[in-house]
């Protein structure tokens, strides 16, 4: 393809809409699909739109596409069930940016619901079946969870630019200090390098304090054209830029492990589409499934320069008062991770953008990055939202 | 007498079935295109390089480089290997690279290193699965 048209729809949608599940955490009173309704439910009354309103719902998890209309009770005209693991929201955003634009839909829900910890109503499905590429080329030698696989990246990232578990411990440190000013973060307490370092360890370089927490929860967005955002009662966050990319599925695909080239290519997307550049951005959103991951991000995103996502993260640059405000409500290390985290990158951004944040509030922010990963850095979407088009 | 191996093993399909049958035999087979050349893995009836479906099997050498690895040491209820073991990223000498454990080296950072050599040593884990696992060269 020559060249895209998504530059022309550059601050053409708004969230209008963006909320949490009443809680997140431990819940093992809700199924999945409680939290996929009661998010919307909060969306939409923080949006002041209804169920009629809505004529598309993207959502994804285990169902398929009609589940989530059918237990909200909506009928919508454009459905999208895009899964691409923990980003897919932020994918979900640019598809709605899409439909909006060509005329689809005007008033989009996206929603995520999921009992990652207490596996309420997740149901079945096995995407690593004995029949599967992961099945049969990863799954016999062992690599069980997560962070099995995250670590082959580390790994070689330390490898090939000499980073160190110092470092990227960092990265857990900084993300706790914003933790300890979001009253719904699961883990509060303070904690030190020395304190990472020394955790056990899950899966080396990984050890337990670079790894998020596993949690209940559920997120939904209300996406809307500039002219139907007018009249709505929230200030819009434009949608700037977007952009989603895969470069693997299988982490023993993946092209090259010290650099994230689904990162790369949805990050230049993304910074292409919104005519912004890093230098620009108050607060940076990005996936930390695992400490080394945000590090990548970094690097890929061009926060820094390739190898340099190490030493960016020293001296507390993305904890509060740092240069760059980072995961302000304690990221999937320490505020919730429910499975496929990249909902709540969103939300957060929103609240910031739109002044909620109290204690955590970055002052003036105007401009966020959110950047998801999916599998096992197998996907990336990447937004650009700001108070201003 | 051993214990029963537990672990996840592979269920062959179409298209992975001679790399699964050649592992019996203790063959490494993977496939090249012979419209672009690119040798390949894990199988498939395309080449991932051009999408072309004229494509072949042949036998590696068994020969690479560790390419990248995590050492495992807890979060699986069973296990290929006694944890604490090394998963492992091998880059075969023909360019593909295959996800296998690293054996015959101490499961420790210290002893395990990217891109040292590295050489396939079969493992028999049940009369019907053979598993491809690599040790330093």
């Amino acid at each position: 393809m020559a060249r895209d048209r998504l530059h022309e729809m550059r601050g053409r949608v708004a969230i209008v809409g963006a909320a949490e599940s009443d809680e997140v955490g431990r819940l093992p009173g809700k199924s999945a699909l409680m939290l996929h309704a009661e998010a919307a439910h909060n969306a939409l009354a923080d949006a002041g739109l209804g169920a009629k309103d809505v004529d598309a719902v993207l959502s994804t998890g285990r169902q398929t596409a009609n589940d989530v209309p059918e237990y909200l009770g909506i009928r919508p005209r454009y459905l999208d069930n895009t899964q691409m693991g923990g980003c897919s929201f932020i994918a979900h955003l640019q598809h709605a940016l899409c439909i909006v634009e060509a005329g689809v839909a005007e008033v989009v829900l996206i929603t995520h619901g999921e009992s990652g910890a207490s596996r309420v109503g997740m149901g079945g499905g096995d995407r690593f079946a004995p029949d599967t590429p992961p099945g049969q080329f990863e799954m016999p030698f062992g690599i069980g969870g997560p962070p099995t696989r995250y670590a082959l990246a580390q790994a070689r990232h330390m490898h090939e630019y000499g980073t160190t578990r110092e470092q990227v411990a960092e990265v857990a440190v900084s993300t706790r200090k914003w933790a300890q000013r979001n009253p719904r973060a699961l883990m509060r307490d303070p904690i030190t390098v020395d304190d990472v370092l020394s955790s056990r360890a899950i899966a080396w370089p990984i050890h337990l304090l670079d790894c998020c927490v596993v949690t209940d929860g559920g997120g939904a967005l209300v996406v809307t054209s500039a002219d139907r955002a007018k009249d709505l009662r929230r200030k819009p966050v434009w949608v700037l830029g977007t952009g989603e990319a895969t470069c693997h599925s299988i982490i023993s695909q993946m092209p090259r492990f010290h650099v994230w080239d689904a990162a790369v290519m949805a990050g230049e997307r993304a910074w292409a589409m919104s005519g912004a550049k890093p230098s620009d951005v108050d607060l940076a959103m990005l996936y930390d499934a695992f400490t080394i991951v945000p590090i990548l991000a970094l690097e890929a995103l061009g926060f820094c320069k390739p190898g340099e996502g190490g030493a960016f993260v020293a001296n507390g640059r993305t904890a509060p008062g740092g240069a760059l405000p980072m995961n302000t409500n304690g990221g999937g290390l320490s505020y919730t991770h429910t499975g496929m985290y990249g909902m709540f990158l969103l939300v957060e951004a929103v609240r910031q953008l739109r002044g909620e944040c109290g204690e955590r509030q970055v002052a003036g922010a105007k401009t966020a990055v959110c950047h998801g990963t999916g599998g096992i850095l197998s996907a990336s979407a990447t937004a650009i939202l700001s108070t201003e088009r | 007498m051993a214990e029963e191996y537990k672990a996840p093993l592979p269920n062959p399909t179409p298209d992975s079935k001679p790399f699964w049958e050649g592992a019996r035999r203790h063959e490494l087979r993977l496939q090249r295109c012979r419209t672009c050349s690119e040798a390949y893995f894990y199988p498939r009836n395309v080449c991932p390089g051009c999408l072309s479906t004229d494509v072949e099997w042949f036998t590696a050498s068994g020969r690479g480089t560790l390419h990248t690895f995590s050492i495992v040491h807890r979060g699986l209820k069973v296990t290929p290997l006694p944890m604490p073991y090394v998963l492992a990223v091998v880059e075969l000498e023909e360019g593909p690279r295959m996800m296998t454990n690293l054996v015959g080296v101490p499961a420790d950072p210290e002893h395990v290193r990217c891109d040292m050599p590295v050489v396939l040593e079969w493992a028999d884990v049940t009369p019907e699965a053979t598993l491809p696992r690599f040790r330093p060269a």
